[in-house]
């Protein structure tokens, strides 16, 4: 139980900072900085922690990669429903992510390409004529406010007072 | 006026207020924004036109959230009618508890070190403040003991202030059981100022008032500024037996009229959910342990808080006074921390230190004290 409430607590430095040195978990959770070592690579081996990654705001890093969102409605296989179908458009390196939802269509798929046109040519010619897909829809992404939890354009902060008694 | 001490450094302070790039572990209030939903709520109050002045005790609503509240939590019950009463911060309702009290010459004890308001507002209202020392070897606990060797004739209240600013101690159910029983013997009332109580990191706070048989004998003061992250808004409230709040109603009545309307409506939507303040709970908990251990291997002994949000390490092994030791830190390091001789003379020798600060000011403020004490500790 005491174990399951640390683990949860290393996660959540992690996530928050997945650059807090092993020590300072330590630390803050109470344990020897080789129990968090041995909890962490745990974790890693058993697939809790997938990887680690920078969140990076594409316009400030001056990347100009364009992102669209692509509804798709798709056939559902006998068998394998929709998962080979989804599988299939997954392996593409310029799909980001692939989500079945409820609603009027299946797949949400992000896709992400240089320019707005290798976008668009990219669905028209790798995903629309897939033989399970009746029609898509494309929205390119014009400006990201928040994501992964973190708001872009962080809010204007009052100034503290740096002597309070 | 003249005999009460102005903050006796204050032109510290004015440098420490001025210098750019220091960090400041001198600060007394979260560096968390009030949770959004709470703003929120203020700014739709205020667009529904919710402007006016509300009744002298407070909004309904929000004397009835906060008797449910307090029940839940510590299973005593106050009415919502006449037994809360919501005001201007917890300092304003530590003032009129005061000023509904005590009688000219009236003694009032305190334990230091201690917030610095509860002496001179004792004095404003014609009390005598009779300090007990805490210290270190009892980590800062109030001994029962202690509290009935300066018990007299005299004596009116007793003021109680756990978990602690600036030295973050708390008291066991058992240790307060001590002074409640010594409250008992002597007809003492208290007033108990637990605005730190909910960032309370290791057992569980202990109202004062729920304590078998203090609830006619207590004060209950608290508030949303250090839990929710909302000094600015001022907002606290008093919670007693029925004689002692409706006096305090009274002066409260005359001076300060109601509680600004925008501040209780936020206040209403804060006691909703208390996600966003556990979130806030744990992390201060992370900093907590980062920051004592920090200062531990950087040579300073450092008793471990278990409340509020300040450590309270000796500087004793430096040979500076405290107030030497925050001048020298802030001009050589740009780092700054209160001396604990502020907050009363046993504090001496102790520097409080706040970490209601990002795990990296905290990081960045230990590796420049580490480089301060190299020099002094060699």
């Amino acid at each position: 139980m005491k174990e399951e409430k640390q683990k949860g607590e290393i996660l959540k430095i992690l996530e928050e900072n997945a650059r807090t040195s092993d020590k300072e978990i330590a630390r803050m959770v109470g344990l020897e900085e080789d129990e968090v070592k041995g909890i962490i690579s745990e974790l890693e081996s058993g697939g809790v922690i997938r990887k680690y990654k920078a969140v990076i705001n594409p316009e400030k890093a001056g990347i100009d990669a364009v992102q669209a969102l692509i509804d798709v409605r798709v056939s559902p296989e006998r068998n394998t429903g929709y998962d080979s179908v989804a599988d299939r458009i997954s392996r593409f390196p310029e799909v980001k992510s692939v989500r079945l939802v409820s609603g009027e269509y299946d797949l949400l798929i992000v896709v992400e390409g240089n320019t707005m046109k290798e976008v668009a040519y990219f669905v028209a010619e790798k995903i629309a004529p897939l033989e399970q897909v009746r029609n898509t829809v494309t929205h390119f992404l014009l400006k990201t406010y928040k994501e992964n939890g973190e708001i872009y354009e962080e809010e204007e902060k009052g100034e503290r007072l740096a002597v309070t008694l | 006026m003249r005999e009460i001490r102005g903050s006796g450094i204050r032109e510290f302070f004015d440098i420490a207020q001025r210098m750019e790039d220091a960090i400041s572990l001198g600060v007394g209030e979260p560096d968390f924004v009030t949770p959004w939903n709470i703003r929120e709520a203020c700014i739709f109050s205020l667009e529904k036109g919710y402007t006016s002045y509300t009744s002298n005790w407070g909004l309904l609503e929000l004397r009835e959230s906060l008797s449910d509240r307090i029940y839940k939590e510590s299973c005593v019950y106050y009415e919502p009618e006449g037994e809360i009463l919501i005001t201007t911060g917890v300092s304003e309702a530590f003032d009129l508890a005061l000023r509904a009290i005590v009688n000219p010459g009236d003694e009032v004890i305190l334990h230091e070190p201690s917030y610095v308001s509860y002496k001179p507002c004792t004095t404003f209202a014609g009390g005598t403040p009779v300090c007990v020392d805490t210290g270190v070897e009892d980590e800062f606990k109030l001994k029962a003991e202690k509290l009935e060797e300066k018990i007299t004739a005299r004596t009116k209240a007793v003021i109680l202030s756990y978990p602690s600013n600036p030295t973050g101690a708390t008291l066991g159910r058992k240790d307060l059981e001590e002074i409640a029983d010594v409250v008992n013997e002597h007809d003492l009332l208290v007033i108990s100022d637990e605005i730190y109580g909910k960032l309370t990191y290791e057992g569980e706070h202990t109202c004062f008032s729920s304590l078998n048989g203090m609830k006619e004998q207590t004060i209950l003061l608290n508030g949303f500024s250090k839990a929710y992250a909302m000094t600015g808004w001022r907002i606290g409230y008093a919670a007693g037996n029925k004689e002692i709040i409706e006096a305090m109603m009274k002066i409260h009545q005359y001076i300060m009229l109601c509680t600004p309307i925008t501040a209780q409506m936020a206040a209403v939507e804060a006691l909703r959910s208390d996600d966003e303040m556990e979130r806030m709970v744990s992390e201060y908990n992370r900093r907590r342990r980062l920051m004592v251990e920090g200062l531990r291997e950087i040579g300073l002994s450092c008793f471990e808080p278990k409340g509020a949000f300040y450590t309270f390490p000796s500087v004793e092994n430096t040979g500076l006074t405290s107030e030497e030791f925050a001048k020298r830190l802030l001009l050589e390091e740009k780092v700054v921390v209160i001396p604990g001789s502020v907050f009363g003379a046993c504090g001496e020798g102790f520097v409080r230190c706040s970490y209601a600060v990002s795990q990296y000011e905290i990081k960045e403020a230990l590796e420049r004290m580490g480089r301060f004490l190299d020099n002094y500790l060699r």
